[in-house]
């Protein structure tokens, strides 16, 4: 190679570049990894889930209610049991918490808002057991007995304050230009946040209620003081509810092998339950425009 | 540098008869559509507005011009009071839409903004479609009774503003997939299904190419046969191209209103004549 030739190499990649490249790359791998690392656990996770369960999973797994140990049985009570808590929290929940999102970004102002988002965010970290117990307190005591009303509330009451939050950042991304467009049309100020800004947040909306759903229908411990759980198709509100994650916790803390197999097929239908809902809501909630 | 060369306000400006441009207004002497006196506005403590006196008459369109920051969007906006928007603003003065006070107390804010449309700078489509966009005005205020009726507004809405023949094919589809230019006429015919009385345009041409600007300006002069315009622009040629009356704000202050063509050829003010040829600002 001649002296040219080295020059011009050299003034392609003098020095600070290369080691701006290196760094690059670098950096890149190291994140690439850290990814794979994170994915690849949750890979192995779901992986040994399916395998443990599949070998339990039968169609009259799937409907029949518990039996004595060496009988078989199955968890359709508890699938029916979760359904129902999931869809008596969402219905308290999302209404109350897609509320509280909203006021915070489009009406909260001054103190009283500063106060409310402190609150609401404060609620966020309180440990589930603590709510379950609190719920304990007000509704099961009261009442004299477990609920599946009770169980709901509990699940209602950790919704809402992550589906409150998630709404209110969702819709300050609402550009404003899209309010005054509508103020300027002469729409008051409720149709504008009913008619352009939620629509126009609605997905990112109907993302948080969906982490709030999978959020709380992997909860153990609330329901533990208020549903309770049962080893039979409960049809009345009022009466102890069973639910797949007490299932999965009592018949994990079991001594019988079949029980243990049965948890782990409960774990894999629960999974399945929380991935089929994410996929229906997005679907339902796609951007149309 | 600007402060040094601000120059007395004159107190009341008069707008003066035109006879050049006589035959594009209705009457010689076309009645006041808009008046304000002695208007103030504040964001919070700095005052952007100081004094304003104008009067803008029916069908017509006046051009507001000026350096950035000369507070002649604020100034638009106080016409719709869209400002109200705006928290710890405040506004003194009076403004009057056919002589009615419009900051006063009892004034129903959304009937004075179906009254006085609005295009922005930006174009704001909603993320409907094309034909739910010019329908949004005309649903939320109840005006029309029938569905055929509504779908007849809004084809008068979109051929009105020039975007008939490119959007019919594709009313239901959504406002998003226009281009910028279209969208912007979009956002124009959105303001007239609602046949408001005055339109106030925010610079709506400054984000379009030179093909989609000439169709805007077109049409602003096609429209002030049936509206009263208030179109604020950075662009002079455009003001002198689309304007009957030309108002230069510099810091806040109305500097001078005249006719365009008195404006651009002979102003009143020393300081007019240095913006127009471009000495600052």
């Amino acid at each position: 190679m001649n002296v040219t030739e080295e020059l011009r190499l050299k003034s392609k990649l003098p020095r600070g570049d290369r080691h701006r490249r290196v760094t690059s790359a670098a950096m890149t791998a190291f994140t690439a990894a850290c990814t794979l690392f994170a994915v690849g656990v949750l890979l192995v996770i779901l992986a040994y889930i399916a395998w443990q369960g599949i070998g339990s999973v039968s169609l009259r797994f799937l409907l029949d209610s518990p039996r004595p140990v060496g009988e078989g049985g199955g968890i359709g009570n508890a699938i029916l049991g979760s359904i129902v808590l999931l869809l008596l929290s969402s219905s308290a929940g999302m209404p109350l918490g897609i509320s509280v999102g909203v006021y915070l970004s489009e009406f909260g102002r001054g103190r009283f808002a500063s106060l409310l988002r402190f609150v609401v965010d404060t609620l966020t970290g309180i440990p589930s057991i603590v709510t379950g117990v609190f719920v304990y307190t007000i509704v099961v005591l009261p009442l004299k007995h477990f609920s599946a009303l009770a169980g709901g509330i509990a699940l209602a009451l950790i919704m809402i304050p992550i589906v409150a939050r998630t709404t209110e950042e969702m819709i300050k991304l609402v550009p404003q230009s899209l309010r005054e467009g509508a103020l300027a049309l002469g729409a008051p100020q409720w149709r504008v946040t009913l008619g352009v800004v939620i629509p126009a947040a609605a997905s990112g909306i109907a993302t948080g209620a969906m982490l709030a759903v999978a959020r709380v229908s992997g909860e153990t411990a609330p329901l533990l003081f208020t549903a309770f759980g049962s080893r039979f198709f409960s049809h009345y509100l009022d009466q102890p509810i069973a639910s797949l994650t007490v299932q999965i916790y009592s018949y994990a803390i079991s001594p019988y092998d079949e029980w243990h197999a049965q948890a782990w097929a409960a774990t894999l239908v629960l999974m399945t339950l929380i991935l089929g809902i994410n996929i229906a809501v997005r679907f339902f909630t796609r951007k149309k425009f | 540098m600007m402060s040094a060369t601000t120059p007395k306000i004159p107190s009341q400006f008069t707008l003066p008869q035109d006879q050049s441009k006589a035959s594009f207004v209705s009457t010689p002497a076309a009645p006041a559509k808009i008046t304000v006196s002695d208007l103030d506005f504040y964001y919070g403590r700095s005052q952007a507005l100081f004094q304003i006196t104008l009067s803008i008459p029916e069908r017509i369109v006046m051009a507001l011009i000026g350096p950035s920051g000369c507070g002649k969007s604020t100034f638009l906006r106080t016409l719709n009071r869209m400002n109200d928007v705006i928290p710890a603003t405040r506004v003194e003065g009076q403004v009057t839409i056919d002589g009615n006070d419009i900051y006063d107390p009892g004034t129903d804010v959304v009937d004075l903004r179906r009254r006085v449309g609005m295009v922005f700078q930006k174009s704001n489509p909603f993320p409907k479609s094309i034909f739910d966009n010019v329908a949004y005005g005309l649903r939320i205020n109840r005006v029309t009774k029938s569905k055929t009726e509504l779908a007849d507004r809004v084809e008068q809405a979109l051929k009105d503003a020039a975007l008939w023949s490119e959007a019919k094919d594709r009313l239901h589809q959504s406002a998003l997939g226009l281009s910028g230019g279209q969208q912007q006429r979009l956002c124009i015919a959105r303001a007239l299904a609602i046949r408001p009385e005055v339109i106030l345009m925010d610079e709506p041409a400054s984000a379009l190419d030179p093909i989609a600007t000439s169709k805007i300006e077109e049409l602003i002069v096609d429209l002030k046969q049936q509206y009263t315009i208030v179109i604020v622009t950075h662009n002079m040629q455009q003001a002198a191209r689309v304007s009957d009356t030309t108002a230069f704000f510099l810091l806040g202050k109305l500097i001078e209103v005249n006719p365009t063509e008195k404006i651009f050829t002979a102003p009143d003010q020393k300081v007019t004549e240095d913006y127009i040829t471009g000495r600052f600002g």
